[in-house]
């Protein structure tokens, strides 16, 4: 018995080490890139001979008009806006969608799943135009609203989920105790649905701030550029070298706020919280 | 506190089931009303009806002369407590008692007062602070009878709120629920299924069976005076048991016995007698020269003393009785607790502990044939002649549902206030 839950344990720490090898040593290459100057990069060593912060003071040397920092304040604005519109529609549909029958609710989920199935590359072209024809092109709106397109499925869907586990009874109980439907929902349902609210939030999150398609497309300047599509615009020192080291050190920057993202919602997302609602 | 009235309520769900039928109920202001039937039935609809969380497909339903079909649930002004508590669980136990009261905008050192007060009573002061998922059972189901009570509703509405517990614990909090509606003496109208909680806990108990409130009455009149074989095996453990007899003259002839025809029965030819297993005795033991009391002879099965009692399972031939209304009871309860109406040839006798008999020998056994009951073989009604008189009544009403069931001929057998048709092997 022992034994074998032994032999299990360590199992599972071998394939947990090849798992986290495989994924961290691209970052890890990635984080020794950003500190080695342009004569050294191609140098093929793990550990920076020459270890320099050049790459990242030359992204932000130039305040506003340096290379990253418009792009970044762009990327947080946009995937937090998208987040936020994304989140609270989804919530009220996702919890209609789970409450209520209504007629032409499948069709509402069939079609959010159809355009969640629909390839961005094929209506980038058409946006490109339509945006040009409306003034939305190179704005904040113009990334956010196709955003929401592709994010809204995604956050409905998970929020249906989240929504459907909670008992039925809770918002009945809410309601003889005096609630309006708006408070039942606010006080009893959408506390219990934090966990799949931030989960939804999280996913919606890191789909605007990974986009590089839409990004690259729709925009023309730092007016309204992401980071993903700014990183394609780097040049390097001359025009012969290439920028390997800046795009390094502005891709490790890029990971940093969905770290942090990630690591201030996962203390949220506590599985259980409806525990002891009904009997346990 | 108020009265609730329910005019000829019918509820039909989307997919066309009638769950409840024209029931029509008076509940006395302060009385401690109780639903009972099987499982299905419509005890849990009607609760929802009176509590406006189900719509009201036809009748009017008022609370305190106020008609209140249209009223949502917080217009209303009923606590329910639900059968499986429905705790907010990211509250604590002093916010889930009080959220009410927040709700009415109530300010909070009042909410604080009541809340604590409540919490005395249900004996949960040391725990309001915790969140329902720290609490025990019998704790949970304290924390959503303290939700219902610190709010002095218009009625309380409990959905087997003891369901969950126990045996043992049950027992205990159900006196303790009795003891509280006394106290604030407060219209309650209680769902169960289980006959023991209904005949110790009412004022009144509502039998019904298959969306038909079948009778009305207190415990003791249930038990003594059942109005048809529905509730006669419905009421008391272990059931009633039934045989088919016929009277000839003065004579009521039963498979194993013949007794003489019970006072105020009119009625010759095939009957369907309930005997309780009370009723019976060791012959040794039983009372002597009490009238109508006759000694027979059976076949012991089987034996089971609980100490307190014993119960003795006798085999007759022939006589044994199919009915739906049996086989709606034998359903709900599994088949061993209707003897005759799911095994046939077998009844179940309640013997003084002293009692010698012994397992598979034939003993003799004693029937006071003056608690004997009889029932209509055709549609199960009961025929004490007091009762005849009520079911001229009943049929007035019945044949509403009758008229309104044409069209799907299966529910016709369920319809009828004085149940369905009843037929002799
Ligand atoms: N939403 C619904 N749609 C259709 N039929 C329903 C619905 N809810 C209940 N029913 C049916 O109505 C009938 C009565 O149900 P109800 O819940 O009132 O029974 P109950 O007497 O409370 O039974 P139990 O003791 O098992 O709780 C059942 O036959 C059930 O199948
Ligand atoms: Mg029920």
């Amino acid at each position: 018995m022992e034994n074998r839950s032994r032999r299990a344990y360590s199992g599972w720490a071998v394939a947990l080490a090849i798992v986290l090898v495989y994924a961290l040593v691209p970052v890890l290459w990635l984080i020794s890139l950003s500190f080695k100057s342009p004569a050294t990069v191609s140098d093929k060593k793990f550990i920076p001979t020459d270890t320099t912060f050049e790459n990242y003071t030359t992204l932000f040397s130039g305040g506003l008009d340096s290379p990253l920092l418009r792009p970044l304040i762009n990327s947080i604005l946009i995937a937090l806006i998208a987040t936020i519109i994304a989140v609270t529609l989804a919530a009220f549909t996702a919890y209609a969608i789970a409450r209520l029958d209504f007629p032409g609710k499948t069709l509402i989920l069939a079609g959010a799943l159809a355009i969640a199935m629909f390839p961005p590359i094929s209506v980038v072209g058409p946006l490109f135009d339509m945006w040009r024809a409306l003034g939305l092109y190179d704005t904040y709106p113009g990334l956010i609203i196709p955003y929401l397109t592709f994010a809204l499925p995604l956050a409905i869907y998970t929020l249906v989920a989240f929504f459907r586990e909670i008992p039925w009874e809770l918002e009945q109980a809410a309601q003889v105790d005096g609630a309006t439907p708006w408070q039942a929902f606010r006080k009893v349902i959408l506390p219990l649905a934090t966990p799949g609210v931030f989960t939804a939030a999280i996913l919606v999150f890191i789909f605007a701030w990974n986009d590089f398609l839409f990004a690259i497309t729709l925009t023309s300047s730092d007016r309204a550029r992401t980071v993903p599509a700014a990183l394609a615009f780097f040049t390097g020192e001359s025009q012969f070298t290439a920028p390997t080291g800046n795009i390094a050190a502005a891709a490790v920057l890029v990971t940093i706020p969905i770290i942090i993202f990630v690591l201030i919602f996962q203390r949220r997302i506590v599985a259980g919280l409806t525990a002891g609602a009904v009997k346990g | 506190m108020a009265d609730i009235k329910l005019h000829d309520i019918t509820k039909r769900y989307a997919d066309g089931t009638e769950a409840v039928k024209h029931m029509n109920l008076d509940i006395k202001d302060g009385e401690f009303m109780i639903l009972v039937g099987p499982s299905g039935c419509g005890k849990s609809t009607a609760l929802r009806m009176i509590a406006g969380l189900e719509d009201i497909s036809e009748g009017e339903l008022l609370i305190g002369d106020k008609v209140v079909n249209n009223l949502s649930p917080r217009d209303r002004d009923i606590a329910m407590v639900f059968q499986n508590y429905a705790l907010y669980p990211h509250m604590t136990v002093r916010e889930n008692m009080g959220f009410a009261l927040k709700l009415a905008k109530v300010d909070q050192g009042e909410i604080d007062k009541k809340v604590e007060g409540a919490a005395k009573i249900l004996d949960l002061s040391e725990h309001l602070d915790r969140k329902p998922s720290n609490l025990s059972g019998g704790q949970r189901q304290r924390v959503a009878m303290g939700r219902a009570i610190v709010r002095d509703p218009q009625a309380f509405l409990m959905d087997e709120p003891l369901s969950n517990l126990d045996a043992k614990l049950r027992v205990q909090t159900r006196t303790e629920v009795a003891r509280l509606q006394k106290d604030l003496s407060t219209t309650m109208v209680y769902v169960t299924h289980d006959q023991t909680e209904a005949m110790t806990l009412g004022d009144r108990v509502a039998v019904m069976r298959a969306g038909v409130l079948q009778q009305v009455d207190t415990p003791r009149m249930l038990y003594n005076d059942p109005i048809n074989i529905f509730v006669a095996g419905f009421i008391g453990s272990p059931a009633m048991n039934f045989f088919s007899a016929t009277i000839s003259g003065a004579k009521l002839k039963l498979p194993f016995a013949e007794l003489a025809v019970p006072e105020g029965v009119s009625h010759t030819g095939e009957v369907i007698v309930g005997v309780r297993p009370e009723d019976f005795e060791d012959a040794a033991l039983a009372p002597p020269n009490h009238p109508g009391g006759v000694e027979f002879e059976a076949p012991v099965e089987v034996l089971e003393s609980l100490g307190s009692e014993i119960y003795a399972y006798f085999s007759f031939e022939g006589g044994a009785v199919s009915s739906d209304q049996l086989a709606d009871l034998a359903r709900d309860a599994g088949v061993a607790e209707t003897p005759s109406g799911g095994g046939g040839g077998r009844a179940v006798a309640r013997l003084n502990p002293e009692s010698e008999i012994s397992e598979g020998s034939r003993a003799r056994l004693w029937i006071d044939g003056a608690k004997a009951h009889l029932f209509d073989p055709h549609d199960g009604s009961s025929l004490k002649s007091s009762r005849q008189e009520q079911r001229a009544g009943a049929q007035a009403a019945a044949a509403a549902v009758e008229a309104e069931s044409e069209k799907d001929p299966p529910a016709r057998a369920a319809a009828g206030a004085d149940g369905g048709s009843t037929a002799p092997e």
